[in-house]
């Protein structure tokens, strides 16, 4: 099986944000693999095992997204490509994203694409159903299991804390959702392993695009941190007291209740 | 720039959510003047068109299929793409629910579009309709424009104030033919885990557990404390991880981003991940043994205490302002 996970490189979940220059400070920053895109890793390699085929893992950024690929490669995936937009796009979003990816996965045959449902950071949950639509193959949103039966498919997709299970085909685009497995740790073997497994770099050249093709349509015009939050009011005293000051400041003052 | 503004008015279990009323409401904005058009999608939803129009449609085009009773990307997909041709909008609204989320990037991939996802405020400003939309979880906001083409976006649910309900206010609710075909994924069967109650992202007040409620039993002081307010339950991925609650109810970076009027989380230390689910609620107001539990740090107000004795003498405070209320 032919099998292809989505990657995308993002702040550590730990990471205070700032600010500098209008933008989000990445100086010193920890990066890692998007904790979505851990499970659809980890599935990818499962259904690999399971069926046989090989697992390429891709990402749109720059150089320094070979890490998170490397870690990938080191969990067990068998491929890597980035497709490194550093010197030719300089305003991108979803749809740039996207289009990239989809342009590159058209002539792949692809059996199965799996994405994370959303990235932490840019946050909209866009790219795989994107991608899907351009591939005009199906998809399915924020699953919590599959099972691959030949070209059978079956997927349960969490729908809001709610589940539904959904019988579709391949080829398939699925996302991942919290509690589809759980990702295993790079082995030290694997880790070596992963030093020589094959990770290639294009540009948007190779995949006969031209900034234009990519150009966003949308643009951030601010970037701004939440306004700080004043300290809170810790209540003292008798319990029974805190209790009823507490109901009355949330009736008077906050006036939520 | 006046412009016609499409709006999805999203049911379940038969009637409208109120998410569809703050996309009305954002869509208004977007049109700038210019006309709002609600749609339905299913079976027997037209006479669910005059509520749209009471909460400022001013019409409403209804597509009637048996194949649009239950929610699948492929057929909202068709319908919607039908319905966009017939009125060809400049703009398009959806709510930011697991609905909106799974057919509005298909929408604009297939337009070519761009989209704003998970807007939290929309304003006209500098001659642009300008989008607020939180980043890395809640850490930081951006504001964004639509650069080219259709002015579409989703908006997070409990964030843009429905217009007043105006039972005056009337209008055409039309109906749309629309042959749907084929669907590449079909549902066979619904669990329904969450549902019970009030729904999580669209709640006014939330009560959540984390590891400190010590089992599944220790929510039950909780649920009495929700039901009282009229709220939802949620978790911390502690409490899920201990198996005292289904994932299903985990607020935070992983889980659901909920931001209601009153948000009391209970036994929750205050992780960055799970402040990342929560911490644009209007209120927040923490109960914990341990004073210096980082969840003070974004509270308003706070008890050092017990749950099991904080929580219960909350609810009967409650049911007594209830009652004088
Ligand atoms: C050339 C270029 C320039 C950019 N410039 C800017 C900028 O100036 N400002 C800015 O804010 N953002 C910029 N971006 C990033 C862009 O706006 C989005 O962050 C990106 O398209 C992903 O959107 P998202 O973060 O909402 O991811 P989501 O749509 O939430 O991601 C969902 C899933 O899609 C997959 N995915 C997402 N992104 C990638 C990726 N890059 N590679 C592989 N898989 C992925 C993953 O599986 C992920 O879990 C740029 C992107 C590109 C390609
Ligand atoms: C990639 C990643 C993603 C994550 N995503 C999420 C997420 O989405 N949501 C999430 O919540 N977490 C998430 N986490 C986990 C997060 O880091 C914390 O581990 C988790 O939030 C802790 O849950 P907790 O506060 O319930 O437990 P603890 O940190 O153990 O805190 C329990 C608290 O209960 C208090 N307590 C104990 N007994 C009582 C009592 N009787 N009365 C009052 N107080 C009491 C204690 O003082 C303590 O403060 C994520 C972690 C990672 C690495």
């Amino acid at each position: 099986m032919n099998i292809y996970v989505l990657l995308k490189r993002t702040f550590d979940t730990e990471e205070k944000i700032t600010i500098s220059g209008g933008k989000i400070n990445e100086d010193g920053a920890e990066f890692i693999i998007n904790p979505y895109d851990e499970y659809a890793v980890e599935e990818a390699i499962q259904v690999r095992d399971a069926n046989g085929g090989e697992v390429t893992v891709i990402s749109v950024g720059t150089e320094e997204a070979e890490k998170q690929l490397r870690t990938a490669l080191a969990m067990g995936a068998d491929k890597a490509v980035l497709i490194n937009t550093e010197d030719d796009v300089e305003n991108g979003d979803q749809f740039t994203t996207s289009k990239i990816i989809a342009e590159y996965l058209k002539d792949k045959d692809a059996d199965l694409i799996i994405g994370g449902n959303v990235a932490i950071d840019g946050g909209s949950g866009q790219v795989g159903p994107r991608v899907a639509e351009l591939l005009n193959i199906p998809y399915v949103t924020t699953i919590t299991k599959l099972e691959i039966n030949g070209t059978n498919v079956t997927v349960t997709r969490d729908v809001e804390g709610d589940s539904e299970v959904i019988e579709t085909s391949l080829p398939l685009l699925v996302t991942a959702q919290q509690g589809l497995n759980e990702p295993r740790y790079p082995s030290l073997p694997g880790i070596m392993k992963a030093k020589k497994k094959p990770l290639d770099e294009l540009e948007l050249d190779d995949l006969d695009l031209e900034e234009d093709d990519v150009e966003a349509k949308t643009k951030t015009i601010e970037i701004y941190l939440p306004a700080k939050k004043e300290a809170g009011k810790v209540l003292s005293g008798e319990l029974n007291d805190q209790v009823k000051e507490l109901v009355h400041l949330l009736h008077t003052e906050a006036k939520v209740i | 720039m006046t412009r016609k503004v499409l709006v999805l008015g999203e049911t379940r279990d038969g009637s409208l959510r109120n998410v569809s009323f703050e996309a009305i409401a954002a869509a208004k904005t977007v049109a700038e003047g210019g006309e709002v058009v609600g749609f339905l999608l299913g079976e027997n939803v037209s006479a669910l068109g005059a509520e749209l129009i009471q909460y400022g449609a001013d019409r409403v085009v209804v597509v009637e299929d048996a194949k649009l009773n239950q929610y699948t990307s492929d057929g909202y997909a068709q319908a919607l793409l039908a319905v966009l041709e017939k009125e060809s909008p400049e703009g398009l609204v959806l709510g930011h629910t697991s609905q909106g989320k799974d057919l509005s990037p298909r929408i604009a991939a297939k337009l070519a579009s761009g989209l704003i996802s998970d807007a939290t405020a929309v304003e006209v400003a500098g001659g642009n309709v300008v989008f607020t939309r939180p980043i890395y979880s809640g850490k930081a906001f951006e504001k964004k424009i639509v650069t080219d083409g259709l002015v579409f976006a989703t908006v997070r649910p409990n964030n843009i104030a429905p217009l007043t309900k105006d039972e005056s206010r009337t209008g055409e609710v039309a109906s749309l033919s629309v042959e749907i075909k084929d669907l590449r994924a079909i549902i066979k069967e619904v669990v329904r885990k969450a549902s019970e109650g009030v729904d999580l992202s669209e709640a006014k007040v939330v009560i959540s557990g984390g590891r400190g409620v010590k089992s599944a039993g220790g929510f039950e002081p909780l649920k009495e404390l929700a039901n009282v307010l009229g709220g939802a339950v949620g978790a911390s991925r502690g409490a899920c991880d201990a198996d005292y609650c289904d994932y299903s109810l985990q607020i935070g970076q992983t889980g659901k981003v909920v931001t209601p009027d009153l948000y009391i989380a209970c036994g929750i230390s205050g992780a960055i991940q799970h402040l990342a689910g929560m911490s644009n609620s209007k209120v927040i107001v923490a109960i914990n043994k341990d004073p210096e539990a980082n969840i003070f740090k974004v509270a308003d107000y706070g008890i050092v205490g017990d749950l099991f004795e904080v929580v219960p003498l909350l609810t009967e405070e409650f049911k007594k302002l209830k009652v004088h209320s």
